[in-house]
């Protein structure tokens, strides 16, 4: 590594440096200049003053790191590269979520500020990594070694940065270095060494590497077969841990107790990787991390150490974490610290790695269990440690490097910690039909919360309220589980909630019985957990015990209640009085929260970062409040619905507002985001977006505006209670959200403008809903109000379906009445993004969906700009936009969904007919899909809706529809149903994916052709392989047999069916297949995998339209088996034949040319945003 | 030679020592309380600048004064409490839980050295926490570190924003305070508070040993450790590679002996370098007539400096914490150390001969001087960690290395010596 490093002058660095004045100098994140040719006069004084003598003094301190690093250090030799491609992660999903999408944008701005040109391959749209103001150049690409070629052969850069994009860049790094071609091209691979990668991601190599250093690594025999598997499980003994070498986040890893349930496991797994490792089980253990960088100079630090409040056995990525480590004496701290550095040393690290330790609770025994040599980065300490990664790669060692918190000491340095971080994930588990709610050793969660408090306490039940606004902090849940115990020690991922049943339980006899050394039995959690749950177990109490008049609770009990972490909305409910009303009793008795920073070294050091967070364990406030800022609600936990996209628009808001010279403050709590680097605002207050939370910054800041339109549904949840509470709520008023939410309000309105919507009815009785559901024929759709993502919405397609699902929706927001509507089935969705100022319409995009409606918009394939629509039609989406902003008033962002029924789907209607428009949803906020129109139009929806927020330089109406595009772009989901053992990988009107790509191309064929390959694990099934085809009664035919026909005649493929009945079908249109018994082979995995195998079948696609009754449904079966095995899914009839369209145009057996879709983004869509 | 014969594994008592003979302890003990009530107890961190920070007693029910310092240490608060170099101090824990693995028993190694404390007893005259964890969870635990305080008289607070102390802290510059308890936590008036200042007084005079001590006397090499109050792990990094020690008074005159001894070891210790004359004026003869290996520690490093030549100053609040980079300047290697000292050599201008061996890479203080030519060094941090990195253990490793390769020339096996590391590693 080190011999690549060239001692070349950069002579950008060197120039910056010497001719900024301290302001500007303070703003680069390098101490010192890379070379020290210069002269020292030429450094402005004050930087280069040094104390050495007693007449020391603050200010004198602030240069001393810049002098130390310029005087001892000396010339620090960097790497000669100009231009670095930058390996993105591609869509998000499980095990591989948001996080990469900032520690990519914090190392393409530390590339850029050293003066290094970026490319940037990621199809993942909704970033922020992927925009003209951070790379040079961009490309919307798949994350795979065939596409990186392409790019590579075409940008020729000199280095390759393959450490930000997740396990996905890692594995496409450690391919191209096989195939030679980074050799080939002479292209250096920045930071941490492919060899190192290698043996990091290699169990066996890994443990060989570690026993070289006396460090003891969990034992593992690595396997290839079941029957390996289980002679190895018999020799180390059970239970023992079987997992998947490259894997991302466990994937195929568990525990087995017994040879049966290593058998089943083994089988399943080595449908996913070749090669299996089994390991003795530490279930019981502590699980403690270590966060590692290291320069090529072998200067070593650890950022941050943590430690799993569920102890080993649950992924990480699964656990309650604490930061730092709770119950580690120094002597335990320090000696896994001086391994972990040992470790990436030995490994040769270089930038950043972490280490995860399973550590005994009754003595200094310890094993490594992992370490992985790519970014999983931590908010927890404000050490940007992606940014420094990122300069360590370019060669710059620890010490001639800034710690860009205080910009006045050394990046080499461990941060110090004065407040505790609890980070919870959030499961959206219950989204889906047969799925395994227990949590183990792989990963499940979609996104995950970071809390900041000074006690335990207050940190984790912030964090809870964090996980879902609709908990209100500890406590157990509505209906009490009746299989506690089994909860508690086979763990679910309610587990919390279970302990807070018992804990909080009102007899007392229970409460007795799960005592702590009880509950520490069950749960192997260790007890100072437990006691820290009991402390707030115990305020509970006597909060509850305090029920009564408010005047009379005892002040001391609700500041104990507050600095353990309560919420007024929960003391509330405990004292028996509402929120407000407690509020105001802790106002008047000062009872508010006091504002804290995030300074990386407990505030010995003056910091310069507004990273903030409240607390009540406090005395005075660390920032004064001046700026009368605009708050701008971030959109909280990434989660099925709500992801990236939301974080896009934050930071578009935020980067707005300062660009129009407003101060800004940023509230959001997700970790894995760009809106909370504390470089992108003003004040970033690192918090929860309770009303309560909200309202308090607000009143301390005296913010001038809050922004709720830009974090998806969670800030507009508030909305109407922040503007009763003279809260100044800009753009589109609260009261007319209100009215866009609650679907009665809405639909009265839009009859009123004369915009027509399906025909609907609100509920008040089943007897009516099964009347109405008559009266307008089955199928009809549920939909309850304030939901997101689909949470209880349903078609149903019978009277038992609808009795079933009006259950479910009653449950989810019994405040709020549900809506029964009309499902129109055949029909087109169109969505419609746009920007409004006071009513009237500045910019619009129109998307249409590939599938037709029924699908979730979040699942949909969106193509933009549509060349299927009309022009006549486009005018009328047009007014249809235009009346509604003018109706509800809007200014700021709004997207609408619309259903397009076209004549001939209409059986009564005549030939000249235009296509029925009905709107079925609509939105006064921003969508998922601002970023995809943003970026494909090349005009940033957010920054004119920002403007049009705060009326400064609103730009004049455009119809952006008019104009004519020569590319399309298609955005595809990502599911991670891999992740999710069981789950129906079904599409339905209940959001599923987890993320999402898009691609651009001359058409709509080529841009299919690259989205989908941009899918995770999505490969196009070569000529000659075996497709397996199937559907249902509500399937469409002409798609069928189109699909099967294309595959079988223009592509070369044999195909096969799971059915009878689908044999008899593709016969009919005399294409030939071949029934595969998938149904009868469900419980033989094994079997069913060989069957595959044995037809090599590399495609399966399942069109069914009715969910699976049941666990035994053929088409279930099909679905679940595709993704068991790896194998590619087409699950919806408009897809697959996009897809299969898509291949006869453009899969070609040997690629001797680079391909025309690839093309950077400036390459299609000219004006940069 | 006497002291040298005279073996003896278990130390004095020091802390108990010195607060029963201290004149001083009487003026800084508040009237104990007699009546033991539910309800918490009062507390209240006064500052003599005029801050007052009230939170709940969690100690002895006993005031104290002392000069109040913070450390930004993450772990380990029993090794830091216990650390004589804290005597005299009233310590706040920047880490805002404090307690929760409890405190663990007076074990001892098969040297006889503390295991988990690094002296006998706590030397901290009071501590100042956020959050304390009255229940505790770890397997060496045997009680809280509440009952702790209580058995050696130290009073302790939780529930102040130990945040804003630190600021305070910080921009004044280490303060005078009284951690009052029970009634003293009630009375507000700062100003007929009258604040000693530990500093004042001969702390290592106090904490040092008073006969001579011995470990390991089975040792190939023979160390004699200057103790200006020495902790544990300093004893044990040295006895654990081999080294047979012999724990001397700080004003022990160390150069009648050195016939006796293969190599020196000045210690940490307490308060400010300028009450310990006797010490540095036997360095300076050591200096000048012997050429045996000299390694110091904290103390030590001030020590051997003003031997040499060099001058000290307090720095403003000082380095405490398990976090501090010092460089090396030769290897331009950085290292994470742990701290804790109040007072910085002034290294601007070297003395003739000397040489800065690593310098703090955050606010430039001196972290260590060496000799040119000869093995003679000391580091103002702490290699032997306890608590804190152990990144820079290597040191004595280094010391012990000279003083075998030293004592072998003496012996006269040339051969042997062309083995051995003749400079500092870079890396252990």
């Amino acid at each position: 590594m080190y011999s690549r490093i060239h001692s070349k002058i950069n002579p950008r660095l060197t120039t910056t440096v010497l001719h900024s004045s301290i302001q500007s100098f303070s703003r680069l994140s390098t101490l010192r200049p890379a070379v020290r040719a210069t002269p020292k006069k030429s450094v402005p004084i004050g930087i280069v003053r040094f104390f050495s003598s007693s007449s020391i003094s603050r200010s004198s301190r602030d240069g001393a790191a810049v002098q130390v690093s310029e005087e001892i250090l000396g010339e620090v030799p960097l790497l000669d590269v100009q231009n670095v491609l930058v390996v993105g992660s591609g869509g998000l999903s499980i095990g591989q979520a948001g996080e990469f999408d900032y520690s990519g944008s914090q190392a393409i701005k530390a590339l850029r500020e050293s003066g290094v040109k970026t490319i940037l391959v990621n199809p993942n749209i909704a970033t922020i990594q992927t925009s003209h103001s951070l790379a040079d150049s961009v490309y919307f690409l798949p994350v795979t070694p065939e596409y990186l070629i392409h790019i590579l052969e075409r940008e020729r850069p000199d280095g390759i940065l393959l450490t930000f994009g997740g396990q996905t860049a890692l594995n496409c790094g450690i391919q191209l270095d096989r195939m030679g071609v980074l050799d080939r091209l002479n292209i250096k691979v920045l930071g941490t060494p492919i060899k190192t990668l290698v043996t990091s991601e290699d169990r066996d190599l890994f443990v060989k590497a570690l026993n070289e250093i006396g460090i003891p690594a969990a034992q593992s025999t690595a396997v290839e077969s079941v029957d390996e598997a289980l002679s190895a499980a018999d020799e180390i003994g059970y239970p023992v841990i079987v997992r998947s070498a490259f894997s991302l986040g466990g994937l195929g890893s568990g525990f087995a107790s017994n040879g049966d349930e290593l058998r089943s496991l083994a089988t399943k797994s080595l449908a996913l990787t070749p090669q299996l490792l089994v390991e003795k089980s530490m279930k019981g253990w502590k699980e403690v991390e270590y966060e590692v960088v290291r320069d090529a100079s072998n200067n070593c630090i650890t950022v941050c150490n943590m430690e799993n409040f569920d102890p080993l056995g649950i992924h990480t990525g699964e656990s309650i974490v604490v930061a730092p480590s709770q119950t580690l004496s120094d002597e335990e701290y320090h000696m896994l610290r001086t391994a972990a550095i040992k470790i990436i040393r030995h490994l040769g690290v270089v930038g950043e790695c972490n280490v995860q330790y399973a550590l005994n609770p009754h003595s200094l025994e310890y094993k490594v269990i992992e370490v992985n040599a790519r970014l999983s980065p931590s908010k927890a300490t404000g050490y940007p440690l992606a940014f420094i990664a990122a300069k360590i790669a370019l060669g710059h060692t620890l010490p001639s490097l800034q710690n860009s918190v205080t910009k006045t000491t050394t990046a080499c340095f461990e941060p110090s910690i004065d407040y505790v971080v609890t980070k919870i994930p959030r499961w959206d588990l219950a989204k889906f039909q047969y799925v395994d709610r227990h949590i183990g050793s792989s990963m499940k969660s979609v996104g995950e919360v970071m809390a900041i408090g000074r006690t335990f306490e207050e940190s984790l039940q912030k964090a809870i309220r964090q996980v879902d606004p609709s908990w209100q902090g500890f406590h157990g849940l509505s209906e009490p589980f009746n299989d506690v115990d089994d909860i508690l020690t086979d763990p679910t991922d309610r587990r919390l909630f279970a302990i807070g049943q018992v804990m909080l339980s009102p007899d007392k006899a229970v409460r007795e019985k799960y005592s702590v050394d009880h509950l520490h039995c069950l749960t192997k959690i260790d007890k100072w957990f437990l006691h820290k749950l009991k402390n707030i177990a115990d305020v509970y109490h006597q909060l509850s015990d305090s029920r009564g008049v408010l005047s009379k609770v005892p002040i001391d009990l609700l500041k104990k209640a507050k600095k353990t972490g309560f919420s007024d909305i929960q003391m509330a409910k405990l004292l028996g009085t509402n929120e407000l009303a407690l509020r105001q009793v802790r106002k008047e008795n000062n009872i508010t929260p006091f504002v804290k920073r995030i300074d990386t070294l407990a505030a010995e050091f003056p910091a310069h970062t507004n990273y903030l967070y409240t607390s009540y364990n406090a005395s005075e406030d660390d920032v004064a409040f001046d700026d009368k800022g605009i708050m701008v609600l971030g959109s909280g936990v990434y989660r099925i619905g709500s992801s990236v996209e939301f974080d896009w628009c934050g930071v578009s808001c935020i980067r707005g507002l300062r660009n129009l010279g407003e101060k800004t403050v940023m509230v959001n709590y997700n970790p894995e985001t760009v809106s909370t680097d504390f470089d992108e605002c003003d004040r970033l207050y690192f918090e929860e977006l309770s009303f309560e939370r909200v309202m308090d910054i607000a009143e301390k800041e005296s913010a001038k505006g809050v922004v709720v339109s830009v974090g998806g549904q969670l800030p507009q949840n508030i909305a109407l209670r922040l503007h009763d509470n003279n809260i100044n709520v800009l753009g589109t008023s609260p009261k007319m959200i209100d009215a866009a939410e609650d679907r009665f309000q809405f639909s009265k309105i839009l009859d009123k403008i004369g915009v027509d919507q399906p025909t609907w009815k609100e509920l008040s009785s089943v007897e009516e809903a099964f009347k109405f559901a008559d009266s307008v024929g089955y199928p009809v759709l549920v939909r309850p109000s304030y939901v997101l993502s689909g949470a209880a919405m349903n078609v149903a397609y019978t009277p038992q379906a609808l009795k079933e699902n009006l259950t479910m929706a009653a449950d989810v927001s019994p405040l709020h009445p549900v809506v029964i509507t009309k499902f129109i089935q055949g029909a087109k969705e169109i969505d419609i993004d746009a920007v409004a100022h006071n009513g009237k319409v500045l910019v619009h995009a129109v998307s249409e969906h590939v599938e037709d409606a029924g699908v979730h918009s979040g699942d949909a394939t969106l193509i933009l700009p549509s060349l299927d629509i009309d022009t006549q039609t486009m005018d009328r989406l047009k007014t249809i936009a235009d009346k509604v902003a003018k109706a509800f008033e809007i200014t700021g962002p709004f997207n609408m969904q619309i259903i397009k029924q076209d004549y001939n789907s209409t059986p009564n209607s005549n030939e000249q007919e235009p296509p029925a428009l009905k709107v079925i949803e609509c939105n006064m906020r921003a969508s998922r899909s601002f970023p995809f129109v943003s970026k494909v139009l090349g005009i940033n929806f957010i920054d004119i809706a920002t403007k049009a927020l705060v009326g400064k330089q609103v730009p004049s109406p455009v119809d952006l529809m008019k104009k004519t595009y020569d590319y399309q772009a298609i955005k595809v989901p990502q599911f991670s149903w891999t992740r999710l053992q069981g789950a129906d990988p079904f599409l339905g009107v209940e959001m599923a994916s987890t993320g999402e790509v898009a691609c651009f191309g001359k058409d709509k064929y080529e841009a299919f052709w690259a989205s989908i390959q941009s899918v995770q694990n999505f490969h196009i099934p070569p000529r000659n392989s075996g497709v397996l085809i199937g559907g249902d009664y509500v399937t469409n035919i002409d798609d069928y047999l189109h699909i099967a026909y294309t595959f079988y005649n223009e592509l070369g493929h044999s195909m096969f069916v799971p059915t009878k009945e689908d044999k008899l079908i593709l016969e009919k249109a005399n294409i030939p297949c071949i029934v595969l018994p998938v149904a009868e082979q469900t419980e033989n995995k094994r079997e069913l995998n060989r069957i595959f195998k044995d037809n090599d079948i590399k495609c399966i696609v399942h069109l069914a339209k009715v969910r699976a009754p049941d666990q035994f449904d053929k088409g279930y079966i099909c679905r679940r088996a595709a993704v068991d095995f790896g194998i590619p899914l087409l699950n919806d009839s408009k897809v697959a034949r996009l897809f299969v369209d898509s291949c006869v145009r453009h899969r070609i057996d040997d690629v001797v040319e680079i391909p025309s879709e690839v093309k950077s983004w400036g390459e299609f869509v000219e004006t940069k945003i | 030679m006497s002291i040298l014969k005279s073996i003896q594994l278990i130390r004095p008592t020091m802390k108990t020592t010195w607060v029963a003979h201290s004149g001083l302890t009487r003026a800084f003990t508040s009237t104990p309380f007699t009546k033991k009530s539910a309800s918490a107890i009062p507390a209240a961190l006064k500052l003599k600048s005029g801050q007052i920070f009230q939170g709940t007693s969690f100690g002895a029910e006993t005031s104290a004064f002392g000069e109040a310092v913070f450390t930004t240490s993450l772990v380990g608060y029993p090794e830091s409490m216990t650390d004589p170099s804290y005597t005299g101090q009233l310590l706040v824990f920047t880490q805002p839980l404090i307690g929760n693995y409890g405190v663990p028993g007076e074990t001892k190694d098969e040297f006889g050295l503390y295991k988990y404390f690094e002296s006998e007893g706590i030397q901290v005259r009071g501590i100042i926490v956020n959050d304390y964890a009255a229940q505790y969870s770890h397997w060496t635990a045997i009680e809280s570190l509440g009952k702790w305080c209580k058995r050696y008289n130290v009073p302790a607070i939780s529930g102040v924003d130990t945040r804003a102390i630190t600021h305070r802290l910080r921009d004044q510059g280490s303060t005078l305070a009284q951690l009052a308890i029970g009634d003293d936590a009630l009375k507000n008036d700062i100003s007929k508070l009258h604040f000693p200042n530990p500093n004042d007084e001969n702390l290592v005079a106090r904490v040092s040993t008073k006969v001579p001590l011995h470990y390991n006397p089975k040792g190939d090499v023979k160390i004699a450790v200057v103790d200006c109050g020495v902790k544990q792990n300093i004893l044990r990094c040295l006895v654990n590679k081999g080294a047979s020690v012999t724990v001397l008074p700080f004003d022990f005159d160390f150069n009648h002996i050195s016939d006796q001894f293969d190599g020196l070891f000045i210690s940490n210790g307490p308060g400010s370098p300028t009450t310990c004359t006797e010490t540095v004026k036997n360095l300076r003869t050591a200096l000048d007539s012997f050429d045996k290996p000299i390694f110091g520690i904290c103390m030590g490093n001030l020590l051997l400096g003003m031997a040499a030549g060099m001058d000290v100053y307090k720095l403003p609040f000082g380095n405490r914490g398990h976090n501090q980079p010092a460089l090396h300047v030769d290897t331009k290697k950085c290292y994470i150390t742990s701290q804790n000292h109040g007072y910085a050599l002034d290294d601007k201008v070297m003395p003739k001969g000397w040489r800065r061996m690593f310098v703090n890479a955050n606010d430039g203080s001196n972290e260590g001087i060496r000799h040119e030519t000869k093995p003679i060094f000391s580091v103002q941090f702490h290699p032997e960690a306890k608590g804190g990195p152990r990144d820079t253990e290597y040191l004595f490793e280094d010391f012990l290395g000279h003083v075998r390769s030293d004592k072998l020339k003496r012996s006269g096996f040339q051969a042997i010596l062309e083995d051995q590391p003749a400079t500092v590693s870079a890396f252990s």
